[in-house]
């Protein structure tokens, strides 16, 4: 079964959630998922930049109060 | 009954609060109805920060590190007994030497550590100054370092943000000194699509590095080195060679922690006001171990203390909650020609940087004596 994990990365300033989220996926087995919430606006684009250019798989982007949900599924080990 | 207050980890965060907690609590303490104890893993505290000048010489071996029990207040049981289990169900920890301890207040600041075991080829071809031997090691390399590709190899995660953009000024300053700049080439590979997760630093960073000439890869994620190859393969397809590399290995939390089924990786759960281990009302965390999303740094672990400190006094003699932790981080950042600038922010205020100058150097190289004096509470 499809394990999701939740990094609650609002007001991370330094490494920032990009960096949340690699660090985040070593610790994942292959076809798990992490959700990661960002209230940074830049994530919207650096975090799907880097899922393909790193051949994970984006699942969904959710705006909702003041903050984003963005879903990746690790697809390589 | 006296409450017991049990500290495990005796680096900066485990230090400061063990101290502060003398401070505060002396007449309970005197009055035997509190007790400090400190569990460690070695007789020694180290200064972690001073790694970073070893391998080029500007620090010396026996600066980095003093007894323990020199930076201890004399009132704190201290020990040195590693601690291999952590129950938060019966609220005890247990030791290597088979001792149990029941706590009524736990402190957890078992810090994080370098794992280039988890990259394929990491431990035997790069060299790093993240730890004593490697440090070592690097100093032995650039002293036979004829010149060639030098890389500085950032993965995530990482402790202490900005000493993986020092590293690389230092070797430009380095080299050039050693007149080795014009058959080198500095290449800095970064995780992400900047130089820097804090986009002020990545900024800042580009025409730096651009007017010093030194190179930059960036979507960067290390997949294996290949030793026979001397080349870095990354996980987004990309292959880079070099003749000097220096990593950043990827770090994890103490292996304490997941034995203690904690949490995964050493990373424990922590509220990020509260820094307590998340549902728990007596254990507190703080420093490299938490998962909270900011720097792992000395300087968060240092301030992360300040609030544990009032919190667990308030709590004990008072009953109350004292004040929440703002997730506020200050880093020194050493450049060029003996400059360097500093980032200081919180949860609500992104940081900015500064340009660098010789007195912001003054005050970064003033610290690293200051240290002593700052962990046992007198600054
Ligand atoms: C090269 C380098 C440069 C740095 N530069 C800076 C800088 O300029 N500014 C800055 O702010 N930070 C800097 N840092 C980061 C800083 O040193 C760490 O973030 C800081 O030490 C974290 O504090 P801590 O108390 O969480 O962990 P640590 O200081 O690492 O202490 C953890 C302690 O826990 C102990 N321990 C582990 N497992 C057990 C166990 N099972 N039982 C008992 N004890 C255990 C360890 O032995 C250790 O004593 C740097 C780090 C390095 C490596």
């Amino acid at each position: 079964m499809t394990k999701r994990t939740k990094i609650d990365a609002r007001g991370a300033h330094c490494p920032g959630p990009l960096m949340e989220l690699i660090a985040g996926l070593r610790l994942v087995e292959k076809g798990d998922e992490i959700e990661i919430l960002s209230n940074d606006k830049g994530s919207l684009k650096d975090i799907p930049i880097w899922v393909q250019k790193a051949g994970h798989a984006l699942g969904s982007i959710e705006e909702l109060q003041e903050y984003y949900s963005i879903v990746v599924e690790k697809v390589k080990t | 009954m006296s409450k017991r207050i049990i500290i495990v980890g005796s680096g900066i965060g485990g230090t400061i609060v063990a101290n502060g907690l003398c401070n505060i609590l002396g007449s309970e303490i005197a009055r035997r109805e509190i007790s400090v104890s400190m569990l460690s893993a070695t007789d020694k505290h180290f200064y972690q920060p001073g790694l970073f000048y070893l391998p080029f010489g500007k620090f010396r071996e026996s600066d980095l590190y003093k007894n323990q029990k020199e930076v201890l207040d004399d009132r704190i049981h201290f020990k040195v007994d590693p601690v291999t289990k952590i129950d938060i169900q019966d609220n005890t920890i247990t030791t290597e030497s088979d001792n149990i301890h029941e706590y009524d207040y736990l402190v957890i600041a078992t810090g994080s550590r370098i794992r280039p075991d988890l990259i394929p080829g990491m431990k035997q071809s790069a060299h790093w100054f993240y730890d004593l031997d490697g440090a070592r090691r690097l100093r032995e390399a650039l002293e036979d370092f004829k010149g060639g590709r030098v890389v500085i190899n950032v993965n995530a995660p990482h402790k202490c943000p900005v000493a993986p953009v020092e590293v690389t000024f230092m070797m430009h300053s380095y080299l050039k000194e050693r007149g080795l700049l014009e058959n080198s080439e500095i290449t800095y590979t970064y995780p992400i699509g900047r130089l820097h997760g804090i986009e002020p630093v990545s900024n800042w960073l580009e025409p730096e590095f651009e007017s010093l000439g030194i190179r930059s890869e960036t979507f960067f994620n290390t997949k294996e080195i290949v030793p026979s190859k001397r080349s870095i393969e990354t996980e987004e397809g990309a292959s880079l060679p070099y003749e000097l590399l220096i990593a950043i290995p990827p770090h994890s939390g103490a292996q304490l922690i997941e034995d203690s089924n904690l949490g995964v990786g050493g990373w424990v759960p922590t509220d990020p006001q509260t820094l307590l281990l998340e549902g728990s009302n007596n254990v507190f965390v703080l420093g490299d171990t938490t998962n909270i999303p900011i720097s792992k740094a000395g300087s968060t672990a240092h301030f992360e203390a300040d609030v544990i400190i009032e919190n667990l006094s308030a709590l004990i003699t008072e009953g109350r909650w004292a004040k929440n932790y703002d997730g506020k981080v200050f880093c020194f950042i050493e450049t060029t020609d003996e400059k360097a600038t500093y980032i200081s922010f919180n949860y609500e205020n992104p940081p900015r940087v500064g340009a660098p100058n010789q007195m912001i150097h003054w005050a970064k190289i003033g610290y690293n004596r200051l240290y002593w004096l700052s962990i046992k509470g007198l600054l």
